[in-house]
C-alpha cells in the first residue's frame, strides 16, 4: 500500500524536535572534542571550566538519543503506510550521493598519498630541488619511507600476505554474503535472510577484530604508529578512517539483523536494509584500494 | 486503501498553516520557514562579516599602525574570509534555494524536510563556535581564510581547534543542504517538467549542490588532516616527517576552486532569470546557458594551482593551469554574451532587480578579465598576494555574489511576502551600492599593480590616498547593507506597503507566479502539470 505512488497527493512529514536535538548534539561533540584536545596539550588554555571529554561524551550520548528518536520516528511512520514511493525515491537518491560525499572524503587521503609518494618523495631525495642538499643530502627515495628525512623516526613496512591479505578475503566474502541475505529478503525467505545477515555480521566483526590485532602488532612490535613520518601517518587514516567506517556499517547490520529478526520489511519495502547494503559495499570497495595502494604497491 | 487516504488527509490537516511560537522555527519542516531562516542567518553573518572588515578598512585608512594591533589585524581578515564565505554567501544561496527551488519545480517542498532543518541548525552551532574564539586566550584564528600550514599548523593559536570542528560542521551543513536539494531536484520535479525545461536558477543550484558534494568532503580531510599535525604527531604537512607544507595548498585549493564557483553559479541562475523579465524577452541560448554552466564547474576541478604558482610548481604543472584556468573564459564569455543578447532589442524597463543584475553582469566581468590577468603565470608572479587579487575576488563576489543575492531579494519578495518594496528606496540602496561598491574596490587594483601587498595592516607611504579612497568607499558600502535592512523592514513589517499580484512582474514566467502572493505555506499540495 504504502509503495502506491499517489500522483495527486504529496507527502510533506511532520514537524520533529529531532534536528534541533542532532545540532545541539553536534555542538557538544564538537565543542567537546576541541576542548579535549586543548585541555591534553597541559596549558589551560581554554578557558573552559569542565572537562572536555564530558561535553563530548554528553554529546555523543545526545546524538545516540536522537539517532534511536529520528529513526524510531521514521520506522513508525514507514510501517504504518505514511510513506509513499517518491518518498522512498528520495531516500535512495539521498543515500547514494551521501556515499559520493564519502568517496570523496577517502579521495583527500588518497590524494594525499599519492602525493607523498610521487611528487614529494622524489623531491626531497633530490630530483630538481635542491632542497635535498641544505637539509637533509642523507635521505633516499623509497617508499615506504622507513626512515624520515630528518632521519629522527624508523618504522619497519606492514606486509600485505598477512592479516591485511586475510582481512581482503573476508570483506569481499561479506559483501558475498550480504548480497545472498538481500536476494533472500526479495524473495521472501526470511530464515536464509536472517541466516546470511547475521554471517555478513560475523564477518564485519572478524575484520574489525583483526584489525584491531594488526594496530597491536604495529604499535607493540613494529614501532609502526601514527608518528612514523609519512608512512605511518598515511598507514593509520586510511586504514584507521576505513575501520571507522567499518564499524559504522556493522553497526548498521546489526540494526538491519535486529529489525529482520522482528519482522520488519516486506520484499518490494526495505528501503533501510539496502541502504545498509549500499554503504557496507562501499567500504568494502574502499577496502580493496586500500590494499592495494596502502599495503601491495 | 479508505484507512491510507484517510491517515494522508489527516496529515495534511496538521499543516496546513505554521506551527505557532519558537517552536514553528525549532522544528519546522517547511521549506519557506528553513529559507527564511537561512536568508536571515546569512544577513546576520553578513553584517557581523562586514564589521571586520571595516575594522581592516579603518586601520589602513591612513599609513602607520593606529587602531588595532597587528596580530588581532590577522585575526580580522580570516574571521571576514570565512564569515563571508561560509556564513554569508553560502547560506544566503542555500536559503533562496529553499525558498524558490520547489515553487519553480512545481514541488510542496524540499525532498528531505527534516534534514532540511536539521542542516540549518548546525549553522548557528557552528559559527557561535568559530566567533566565541575571539573571546578565548590567543585570540581568534589569525591566519587567514585559507589557513595554509604552517602557520595554522605548527603556529596557530589555541583555538585553530574550536575553528577545525567548526569547519567540521559547517561541511556537514553544506553536504546535507547538497544533497536535498540534488534529491529534490531530481524526484520533486511535477509532470513535464524535464530537465531542459527547469529554470536556470534551478540548473546552477543543482550543480552547484554536485560541486558541493564533491569538495566539502576534501575540506574536511584537509582540516582533519590539520588536527593530527597538531596534535597526533602526524606530518602530512611537514617535509621533516616526508610531507609537504605545499600539499596542504593543493587539497585546500582542490576544494577551495570548485568553492569558489559555488559562491557564484546560484548569482548566473538568478540574473538568467531577472534579465528576461525587464527585458521582456526570452533567455537568449537556454541550452548553451545550461552546458556553460556544467563547462564551467567540471573546468573548476582541472584549475586549482592557479592559486599557487609562485609555489615552485614544476614548468609542466604551470602551463597546464594556467591553460585550463583560460578555458573558463570560454563558457563564462557565452554566458555574458547571452546575457547581454537578451537585453538585445528588448523592452526594458529598470527596476531595482533589473539595475542589480545589470550591475552583476557588467561588474562581475570586471572581476573575470582580471580573473584572465591573473591567470597568466608569468603576469601572476608580479600580482600575486597582492591588493590585485584582494581587487579581483572582491569584483565577483560582491558585485557578482551579493548584487545576484540582492537582485533576487528585491525581485522574489514581492512573492514571499506579498507586499511590495518601495521602489524608490531601493533605488537609492542600488546607487548608494554601485557607487560605494566600486570606490571600494576599483582603487585596490592600482594599488595592487603598484606592489602593495596584502594582509599587512601597514604599507608604505604612495599607497594612502588609494587606500583612503578604498576606506571611504567601504564604510559607504556597510551604510548602504543598514539601508537595505531598513528597506526589507519596512517592507515585511512596516505595514503600509502596497500589496503585490500573484504576477507580480509584467515579464515574469515560472511555476512560482502562478501561485498567490504571499505563496501558500505548502507550496503546491498537487503537482500543477507543465506543458
Amino acid at each position: 500500500m504504502a509503495e502506491q505512488h499517489n500522483p495527486n497527493h504529496y507527502y510533506v512529514p511532520a514537524q520533529s524536535k529531532w534536528p534541533a536535538v542532532g545540532a545541539l548534539g553536534l555542538l557538544l561533540i564538537a565543542f567537546g572534542a576541541a576542548t579535549t584536545i586543548q585541555q591534553s596539550t597541559g596549558h589551560v588554555q581554554s578557558g573552559v571550566p569542565i572537562p572536555g571529554w564530558l561535553i563530548l561524551m554528553a554529546g555523543i550520548g545526545t546524538i545516540i538519543f536522537m539517532m534511536i528518536g529520528w529513526f524510531g520516528n521514521q520506522i513508525d511512520e514507514s510501517i504504518t503506510g505514511k510513506h509513499n514511493a517518491q518518498l522512498n525515491h528520495s531516500y535512495r537518491y539521498g543515500m547514494l550521493w551521501f556515499i559520493l560525499s564519502e568517496v570523496m572524503f577517502f579521495a583527500a587521503f588518497f590524494g594525499a598519498l599519492f602525493y607523498a609518494r610521487n611528487l614529494v618523495m622524489p623531491w626531497l631525495s633530490g630530483d630538481d630541488v635542491s632542497t635535498h642538499d641544505w637539509l637533509w643530502p642523507a635521505f633516499e627515495n623509497s617508499w615506504p619511507v622507513l626512515t624520515t628525512p630528518d632521519g629522527k623516526t624508523s618504522t619497519t613496512q606492514m606486509l600485505p600476505w598477512g592479516l591485511p591479505f586475510i582481512n581482503t578475503v573476508i570483506l569481499v566474502t561479506s559483501s558475498i554474503t550480504l548480497t545472498i541475505a538481500h536476494h533472500a529478503l526479495q524473495a521472501g525467505k526470511r530464515s536464509t535472510l536472517n541466516l546470511w545477515l547475521f554471517i555478513t555480521v560475523a564477518l564485519g566483526a572478524t575484520f574489525l577484530f583483526l584489525q584491531a590485532h594488526e594496530y597491536h602488532e604495529a604499535y607493540a612490535e613494529m614501532n609502526l604508529t601514527l608518528h612514523s613520518g609519512i608512512y605511518g601517518n598515511t598507514f593509520f587514516m586510511l586504514t584507521g578512517f576505513h575501520g571507522m567506517h567499518v564499524t559504522i556499517g556493522t553497526i548498521m547490520l546489526i540494526v538491519m539483523l535486529g529489525r529482520c529478526l522482528k519482522g520488519h520489511f516486506t520484499n518490494e519495502n526495505h528501503f533501510a536494509f539496502e541502504a545498509a547494503a549500499w554503504y557496507w559495499h562501499f567500504v568494502d570497495v574502499v577496502w580493496l584500494f586500500l590494499f592495494c595502494f596502502v599495503y601491495w604497491f | 486503501m479508505s484507512a491510507v487516504i484517510h491517515e494522508h488527509d489527516h496529515h495534511h490537516d496538521d499543516h496546513h498553516g505554521p506551527a505557532k511560537g519558537l517552536t514553528r522555527w525549532l522544528y519546522t519542516t517547511n521549506h519557506k520557514d528553513i529559507g527564511s531562516l537561512y536568508l536571515w542567518f546569512a544577513f546576520t553573518m553578513f553584517l557581523i562579516g562586514g564589521l571586520f572588515a571595516l575594522v581592516i578598512r579603518a586601520e589602513l585608512f591612513i599609513p602607520g599602525l593606529q587602531l588595532v594591533k597587528p596580530e588581532f589585524f590577522n585575526q580580522m581578515t580570516t574571521l571576514h574570509g570565512l564569515v563571508m564565505v561560509f556564513g554569508a554567501v553560502m547560506p544566503a544561496f542555500t536559503g533562496l534555494a529553499n525558498w524558490l527551488i520547489p515553487m519553480m519545480i512545481g514541488a510542496p517542498d524540499m525532498a528531505l524536510p527534516r534534514m532540511n532543518n536539521w542542516s540549518f541548525w548546525i549553522l548557528p552551532v557552528a559559527f557561535g563556535m568559530l566567533l566565541s574564539s575571539l573571546f578565548m586566550d590567543g585570540g581568534a584564528p589569525n591566519f587567514g581564510w585559507t589557513f595554509y600550514a604552517p602557520l595554522s599548523t605548527k603556529f596557530g593559536p589555541p583555538s585553530t581547534d574550536y575553528f577545525i570542528f567548526g569547519v567540521h560542521l559547517m561541511g556537514i551543513s553544506s553536504i546535507m543542504g547538497a544533497i536535498n536539494v540534488i534529491v529534490t531536484v531530481m524526484n520533486m520535479r511535477a509532470p513535464g517538467m524535464t530537465y531542459m525545461k527547469m529554470p536556470l536558477f534551478v540548473w546552477t543550484w543543482l550543480i552547484t549542490a554536485f560541486l558541493l558534494i564533491m569538495v566539502m568532503p576534501v575540506l574536511a580531510g584537509a582540516v582533519t588532516m590539520m588536527l593530527t599535525d597538531r596534535h597526533f604527531g602526524t606530518s602530512f604537512f611537514d617535509a621533516a616527517g616526508g610531507g609537504d607544507p605545499v600539499m596542504f595548498q593543493h587539497v585546500f585549493w582542490f576544494f577551495g576552486h570548485p568553492e569558489v564557483y559555488i559562491m557564484i553559479l546560484p548569482s548566473f541562475g538568478i540574473a538568467s532569470a531577472i534579465i528576461p523579465t525587464f527585458a521582456r524577452k526570452p533567455l537568449f541560448g537556454y541550452a548553451s546557458m545550461v552546458y556553460a554552466t556544467a563547462s564551467i564547474a567540471g573546468l573548476s576541478f582541472i584549475v586549482w594551482a592557479h592559486h599557487m604558482f609562485t609555489t615552485g610548481m614544476p614548468l609542466a604543472g604551470e602551463l597546464f593551469f594556467m591553460i585550463c584556468t583560460m578555458l573558463i573564459a570560454v563558457p563564462t564569455g557565452v554566458k555574458v554574451f547571452n546575457w547581454v543578447a537578451t537585453m538585445w532589442q528588448g523592452s526594458m524597463t529598470f527596476e531595482a532587480p533589473m539595475l542589480f543584475a545589470i550591475a552583476f553582469v557588467i561588474l562581475f566581468t570586471i572581476g573575470g578579465f582580471s580573473g584572465i590577468m591573473l591567470a597568466l603565470a608569468p603576469a601572476d608572479f608580479q600580482y600575486h598576494d597582492t591588493y590585485f587579487v584582494v581587487a579581483h575576488f572582491h569584483y565577483v563576489l560582491f558585485p557578482g555574489a551579493i548584487f545576484g543575492t540582492i537582485a533576487a531579494v528585491y525581485y522574489w519578495l514581492p512573492k514571499w511576502c506579498g507586499r511590495m518594496y518601495s521602489e524608490k528606496l531601493a533605488k537609492i540602496h542600488f546607487w548608494w551600492s554601485i557607487i560605494a561598491v566600486n570606490l571600494t574596490f576599483f582603487p585596490m587594483h592600482f594599488s595592487g599593480l603598484a606592489g602593495m601587498q596584502r594582509r599587512v595592516p601597514d604599507y608604505a607611504i604612495q599607497f594612502a590616498d588609494f587606500n583612503m579612497l578604498s576606506s571611504i568607499g567601504a564604510f559607504g558600502l556597510g551604510i548602504g547593507q543598514l539601508f537595505f535592512f531598513y528597506i526589507l523592514w519596512k517592507t515585511i513589517w512596516g505595514g503600509k506597503a502596497p500589496k503585490a499580484t500573484a504576477q507580480v512582474w509584467e515579464g515574469a514566467e515560472g511555476l512560482e507566479w502562478t501561485l498567490p502572493s504571499p505563496a501558500p505555506y505548502h507550496s503546491f499540495t498537487e503537482p500543477p502539470v507543465v506543458k
